[in-house]
């Protein structure tokens, strides 16, 4: 038997402090949770965190919890219970799951860091860029906290950004002001909002830099290690902290690629991951990846928090674009460009698409995007069927023959 | 005189254990079937037994052996493994040397692999995580039906008047025979339905060229699906001698191709 292996993950120096800003952040949240010492406001993950900051509040991302139920494998059975409250097993696993670990109080906060609950909001705020999920998500939590739900309806399908589509979402922001700012207690301060927006600015170059640095050959790291270290990317936009990490971060990704240090030994394959990560599975899919000497050295995923066109002076409008810019309010056209970009720039050799079965808007392979990305680019493609975190969705044989298969094509070529 | 080499391509499927044996000009010496059962590496043992017995070859004579198929890490005399879609992909092209469409039917998956000229693979597609269109699929309805599996083409091809199903689902399609039945629809009529049931699923995955060559134990075991497949695509359609065996000989053909 000669095609057993074994691989190991090479960690990052950067990954303690990693865990303690996480830490830092969940044990923030539950006091302030308990105490009632400062509000708390929930938001979407690309909904406008910069201005609630700027307002004062601590903000908690639910989205980041969808993902850690999903990472800890509890997502799965947490599911059927928001399907027994009439949400539907087709709908966002995110959304079923988080509902079901309430319903259930079971929460992966309890075995990480030991606190009991998710923090109970102030006010729920959310933009529609990723879904229209997201505001049904929101909306229970509003029944069941009886707190109010507000937030920005995006624009979507489109190519080129036009004014009017920019003018609206900043015009919708700032409508969102008096509402927080008598839920907050306190006056909306401009340069408070500025200094947020400069952070989440500085955190997405930083980030951007990190991303790009697996263009290197061999690649510093993984779409596997960065769905881990982008944690601070989301629940910390905004923040001094956020801004920290990423250069810590960065130095390393420098140091690995400066010295050849490669994330999977023996690099022969490169290619990219689009859509959503099947958050259970990224262990065991970093290990075959690795195994099969293929680097997965990019994604959109995690490309989405790159907010190029922030800018602290004229945060509105700013927000509104980089939120208008995003991958998934784009039309198909740009988002085969943007893809074919990515091909050019990270040296690709294949791409993946995930069809998430519960997650359409992250599911870009369902209109023929990557046929026709495979003749334009003449490389291979594979769709592999799963979810983020519904596993009764995805089959552990058949994906592992399909990536095993897809990686013999490439070796024919 | 040194025997002449040997090598073994093992298929563990999840419905059939598959074993082919070829020498170095890649002739057939031998081969075995059996049901896979429970127990993966004991069915590969044995059925590497028999397929070497049938070689008139003793196993400590096999050069290399390549295994394939869902329990391929199961087959502990392997010394190397090959997703199945390789396998049939490679055996396909050994028959008929030829751009083609391969389509695959298993026990529990489909695939459909596209071939370049070179026998390289352009690209495969495999069914969903869902066994309609299966082996599976059939094996459920002939139980329903109470009819032996191996009387399914004779009762296909008696058709007058096909019942076309409609459900994507195995279990909702039972819903439907049943459906028919009461409704007086004709067994060979169900029957019928049922295979061009599996047609649609496999045509719903890719797009097909013009010359498809069609694998597996299904195809093996009702040939009416090839005749089905030909009408509706006006032909073009090739079926290797034994194929059930293809993923199996194609295992054993990259055991050959290591070995030089």
């Amino acid at each position: 038997m000669t095609d057993k292996e074994t691989v190991s993950r090479k960690e990052f120096k950067a990954g303690k402090t990693l865990k303690e800003i996480m830490a830092n952040h969940f044990y923030e949240m539950d006091e302030a949770s308990r105490t009632g010492s400062k509000k708390i406001a929930w938001c979407t993950s690309v909904g406008p965190a910069e201005l609630l900051r700027g307002m004062g509040f601590l903000v908690f991302f639910p989205e980041n919890h969808g993902a850690m139920l999903g990472a800890s494998r509890t997502a799965t059975e947490l599911i059927p219970y928001a399907n027994a409250l009439g949400y539907s097993p087709d709908i966002c696993s995110y959304l079923t799951s988080d509902i079901g670990s309430y319903v259930r109080k079971k929460t992966p906060l309890t075995r990480a860091y030991g606190i009991e609950s998710v923090p109970r909001p102030d006010v729920l705020v959310f933009n529609t860029n990723q879904c229209r999920d997201v505001q049904d998500w929101f909306a229970w939590y509003s029944r069941e906290f009886n707190v109010p739900l507000i937030g920005v309806h995006t624009h979507r399908d489109i190519s080129e950004i036009r004014d009017y589509q920019t003018k609206d979402i900043a015009r919708q922001m700032e409508d969102l002001v008096p509402r927080l700012e008598q839920l907050s207690n306190e006056k909306f301060d401009m340069d408070r909002f500025k200094e947020a927006v400069g952070y989440s600015r500085r955190t997405s170059e930083l980030w951007r830099a990190c991303l790009e640095s697996a263009a290197a050959i061999p690649s510093p790291w993984t779409f596997f290690d960065a769905t881990i270290h982008m944690a601070p990317a989301v629940v910390g936009r905004g923040t001094r902290e956020a801004v920290d990490y990423y250069e810590l971060l960065l130095d390393e990704l420098q140091e690995r690629v400066s010295t050849c240090i490669a994330a999977v030994e023996g690099e022969k394959h490169r290619v990219y991951w689009e859509g959503m990560p099947v958050w259970g599975k990224l262990k065991a899919l970093s290990e075959q990846f690795a195994s099969l000497k293929t680097c997965v050295v990019a994604s959109t995923y995690c490309n989405s928090w790159i907010f190029d066109q922030l800018d602290p002076g004229a945060p509105f409008e700013s927000m509104a674009l980089a939120y208008t810019e995003l991958f998934i309010v784009r039309d198909e056209s740009y988002k085969e460009s943007y893809i074919k970009d990515c091909h050019k720039f990270f040296k690709l050799d294949g791409i993946i698409f995930h069809d998430a079965k519960t997650c359409p808007n992250n599911s870009n392979n369902r209109y023929g995007m990557p046929e026709r990305l495979s003749r334009e680019l003449g490389i291979p493609v594979l769709t592999i069927n799963g979810d983020l975190n519904d596993l009764r969705c995805y089959s552990e044989e058949q994906t592992r023959t399909n990536i095993e298969a897809f990686v013999e094509q490439l070796e024919e070529i | 005189m040194m025997p002449t080499k040997i090598y073994a391509g093992v298929d563990v499927g999840a419905s059939h254990t598959k074993v082919a044996i070829l020498d170095p000009e890649k002739r057939l010496l031998g081969s075995a079937v059996r049901k896979s059962g429970t127990d993966f590496s004991l069915t590969a043992e044995t059925c590497l037994a028999s397929a070497l017995e049938a070689a008139c070859r003793p196993v400590g004579e096999l050069t290399r052996c390549i295994s394939t198929g869902y329990g391929r890490k199961n087959v502990p005399f392997r010394d190397g493994t090959k997703t199945e879609i390789g396998c049939h992909a490679k055996g396909c092209y050994h028959y008929f040397p030829m751009e083609m469409t391969v389509i695959d039917i298993g026990g529990q998956d489909n695939k459909v692999i596209k071939l370049d000229g070179q026998g390289r693979r352009l690209s495969f597609k495999m069914n969903r995580k869902c066994a309609a269109g299966t082996g599976a699929f059939l094996e459920e309805m002939s139980q329903r039906l109470d009819i032996p599996l191996e009387n399914m083409n004779n009762l296909a091809r008696a058709s007058t008047d096909m019942v076309e199903l409609g459900s994507y689902c195995t279990v909702f399609s039972a819903t439907e025979v049943l459906e028919n039945i009461r409704r007086g629809k004709k067994v060979p009529d169900i029957v019928k339905g049922l295979f061009y049931s599996v047609i649609k699923r496999i045509m719903e995955m890719d797009s097909l060229t013009s010359k498809v060559v069609m694998t597996g134990g299904v195809v093996a075991h009702n040939l009416y699906l090839v005749e089905m497949l030909g009408e509706i695509t006006g032909g073009g359609i090739f079926v290797p001698e034994f194929p059930q065996l293809t993923g199996a000989v194609g295992a054993s053909l990259f055991a050959l191709e290591e070995d030089s």
